[in-house]
């Protein structure tokens, strides 16, 4: 096959498929919330509720689209697509098998921290052009969260583009081929899954919407598929950091140590085996994600800038620089 | 220009328009609170804000307002408005008998209303001299120790949700269930329960309720030590709570604090221990103190008052006597329905209990307070003779302790409005009245 009908189909399915996982993570999300919470959960619609995600979201679509009286109504509108389109772009650089791929730039690190922080432009533009107080309180909650973990995030990162020795997504993947870079760079993997977990705005870093306090923070003011995309944004973020994660420490679509044990393969069973492994350690990292949000409380302001700036980030520099200079004495 | 004039209409609509002297004059105290502080010349950058959580907010625990002056997201000033709930249950009182006004009691602190039920019956026994039999009292206890634990199930639950953890509230329910299921095999009841009556208790407690009760208590307590595991260890929930809203005990006594809130602050004040009630006095429990007086003393407080409440329950399952649940007079409380049902005489007494009730002498006025799970509940009533009382005044606990928030509020920061709110715990219809 030609490299560029390859990337078009592996970008039309990774595109068809991460806008559906947001549908699967919101069902996921009622399920495993029901069952940690000893309820049921949806399982009405469809078997087993599998077609409650349809529901929800045709109920978005059938709902009253309301602009509040005083929002300033473009940016009102222009909000949420920002978090969506962030999201989708993001996909576009991580390897979902050997050669799968939509592009493979030499900068691919750098291309995610940049794209990734794009979306809190759409949560803090809804918190303020909404015209709320509570809304204007979660929009300038979620500007100050994304530049404390902004920083640790970028350099948990680095620590593993050192040990790559390559910004590229692609090479960063295959040389944890035997090793994880979980077990090279613990603490940078730390680091990450924690940003990641404020990137993404969910417990214990929920504060841009804090339903209790804030009632729905940057999204008080929203109704109809406007809340839908920030709603489905949100899930597809999940979805991302979970790949992320994956693909930064837990090797990607690579089996553990696999250069030592896994046989050679045809192209198209190596395919299967390496995309069933992505899915499977993405869900994983999905499972984690929504088994936090429903077990423990949330940080408040001061403590989750306390944590960014007083833990994580120096201890960021610290396993930055440690990293680089065990590789400068290995070398 | 139709056109122009209709934005104008609905433009206008969006603007407050309702009870505006009471918003002026809610702003105008907001700003007369520390007379020391100048609005105006402080802020010459504007980054003060007017936040205004309530009456219909989540997590004000029913219809509680809270006017909140921020700069940034720390709390300046605040300013608390109750109110939103009244009914004038004191004024309905004064219309009906003293029985007819049990359920207006039930949903006065509709979280615990056994123990409601119970305080307003003991204030009428009080007036109307009458001593009810033992195993009335024993039921009565059982009852009212499980409206506390049900009571505290739901702060916990909600004050856990409040900090961000949602599941708990729905542990925490789990086990209200349970409670609701004892509650209707006793009183009938799931919710509002009334099962006190004047002179005694309404139906008896048979052994499918006293091993579901059992049952019930055992599980309880391998629940509280989950719970704690979860929460008391949590490093999140500790730095939420920790220093959070503090008072000193000089404040909470000025300011009429009871309950856990003042068990908090270092005093062992409990009506169940200084004036016995019932058969207090007879079972033993301790009362649980802290004396940081913050919002994580409170938690620890409540913790330990649901395992004593446990204690309690078991000993009076131990020691419930066998004998009559009501008293056998027929001015001083309904008969049974044996009674009603196969004797004429039977069937005037509940006739009469009905139309005209319990009738304490005349000019007599008491005042009988029980430790609810708030605090302290108190009924005052005047009699004038016949069966309504005369006048009736409620000192509920919610009310008092709700003065207490305006002060730990300031100086906190939003965040901790919902948990502080949660922490003491008001319920709004026992606030309001």
């Amino acid at each position: 096959m030609e490299p560029f009908t390859l990337q078009m189909i592996v970008m039309g399915t990774a595109l068809f498929m991460l806008l559906n996982s947001a549908a699967i993570a919101v069902y996921l999300e009622r399920r495993v919330a029901a069952f940690i919470q000893n309820r049921v959960g949806p399982n009405r619609v469809g078997p087993m509720g599998l077609l409650q995600p349809i529901a929800d979201v045709l109920k978005l679509i059938l709902k009253e689209d309301v602009t509040p009286i005083h929002a300033y109504k473009h940016l009102h509108t222009i909000a949420p697509i920002i978090p969506v389109a962030t999201a989708l772009v993001t996909v576009a650089v991580i390897p979902f098998g050997d050669g799968l791929y939509i592009t493979n730039i030499n900068v691919g690190a750098l291309y995610l921290l940049a794209v990734s922080s794009m979306s809190v432009y759409g949560v803090t533009l809804a918190g303020w052009s909404s015209n709320s107080k509570y809304s204007l309180l979660g929009g300038l909650r979620a500007a100050a969260q994304m530049i404390s973990y902004e920083l640790p995030m970028g350099l948990a990162v680095a620590s593993c583009v050192l040990l790559a020795g390559s910004l590229n997504m692609v090479d960063i993947v295959n040389d944890q081929s035997m090793w994880w870079y979980v077990f090279l760079n613990p603490v940078g993997f730390v680091i990450f899954t924690v940003a990641a977990f404020a990137e993404t705005n969910r417990t214990p870093f929920d504060l841009v919407e804090a339903e209790q306090e804030l009632v729905g923070g940057f999204h008080t003011e929203y109704s109809s598929m406007k809340f839908g995309m920030f709603f489905l944004a949100e899930y597809m973020h999940v979805v991302i950091a979970s790949m992320l994660i994956t693909t930064f420490f837990f090797g990607g679509y690579h089996l553990p140590f696999a250069d030592a044990w896994l046989p050679e393969m045809s192209s198209t069973l190596k395919m299967i085996v390496d995309i069933s492994v992505f899915v499977a350690k993405t869900g994983f990292w999905l499972f984690v994600f929504i088994w936090v949000r429903w077990t423990i409380p949330r940080f408040k302001y001061t403590q989750l800038m306390r944590l960014g700036w007083h833990n994580l980030l120096p201890l960021g520099i610290l396993n930055f620089t440690v990293i680089a200079i065990i590789l400068k004495l290995m070398n | 220009m139709e056109h122009s004039v209709k934005n104008v209409k609905i433009v206008e609509k969006g603007q407050p328009l309702f009870f505006k002297e009471h918003q002026e004059s809610l702003y105008k105290s907001l700003e007369d609170k520390h007379t020391t502080i100048e609005f105006s010349d402080d802020d010459p950058l504007g980054t003060r804000m007017i936040l205004n959580m309530g009456p219909q907010h989540p997590a004000t625990h029913g219809v509680l307002r809270v006017l909140l002056e921020l700069d940034g997201e720390t709390i300046l000033k605040n300013r608390l408005d109750v109110g939103y709930l009244h009914r004038g249950v004191e004024k309905i009182a004064e219309n009906k008998t003293y029985q007819e006004f049990m359920p207006y009691t039930d949903r006065m602190d509709y979280l615990s209303p056994y123990a409601s039920n119970v305080a307003w019956c003991l204030a009428v026994e009080k007036l109307a001299q009458i001593t009810i039999p033992e195993r009335a009292q024993y039921i009565r206890m059982i009852g009212s120790e499980l409206a506390r634990i049900s009571s505290h199930l739901l702060w916990l639950g909600a004050m856990v949700m409040d900090s961000g953890a949602i599941s708990m509230f729905i542990w925490t329910f789990r086990e209200r269930e349970k409670i609701y299921d004892i509650f209707d095999q006793l009183a009938g009841h799931r919710f509002t329960v009334s099962h006190s009556r004047i002179g005694g208790v309404a139906f008896d407690i048979n052994d499918s309720t006293i091993k579901m009760i059992r049952d019930f208590s055992a599980n309880l307590k391998k629940e509280i030590k989950d719970w704690n595991k979860l929460l008391a260890k949590n490093r999140i929930f500790f730095d939420r709570n920790n220093g959070i809203g503090p008072i000193t005990t000089e404040n909470a006594i000025a300011l009429g604090l009871t309950g856990a809130g003042l068990r908090a602050t270092g005093i062992a004040y409990d009506v169940r221990k200084f004036a016995p009630y019932l058969k207090y006095n007879e079972v033993e429990f301790e009362v649980p103190t802290r004396l940081e007086g913050d919002n994580l003393a409170r938690y620890y407080v409540r913790m330990e008052e649901l395992s004593q409440a446990v204690r309690i329950i078991d000993q009076c399952l131990d020691k419930l006597p066998k004998g009559p649940i009501r008293v056998d007079d027929a001015k001083k409380a309904y008969p049974s329905k044996d009674e009603v049902y196969y004797s004429m005489e039977g069937l005037i007494h509940d006739f009469m209990m009905t139309d005209t009730g319990v009738c304490p002498p005349e000019g007599v006025s008491c005042f009988h307070s029980i430790e609810a799970s708030k605090g302290e509940l108190g009924y005052y009533i005047e009699s004038d003779g016949t069966g309504h009382p005369w006048r009736v005044k409620i000192k509920s606990p919610s009310l008092t302790n709700l003065q207490v928030l305006e002060h730990v509020l300031d100086g906190q920061m939003v965040a901790d409005t919902v948990v502080l709110i949660g922490g003491l715990d008001p319920v709004m219809g026992d606030a309001d009245k």
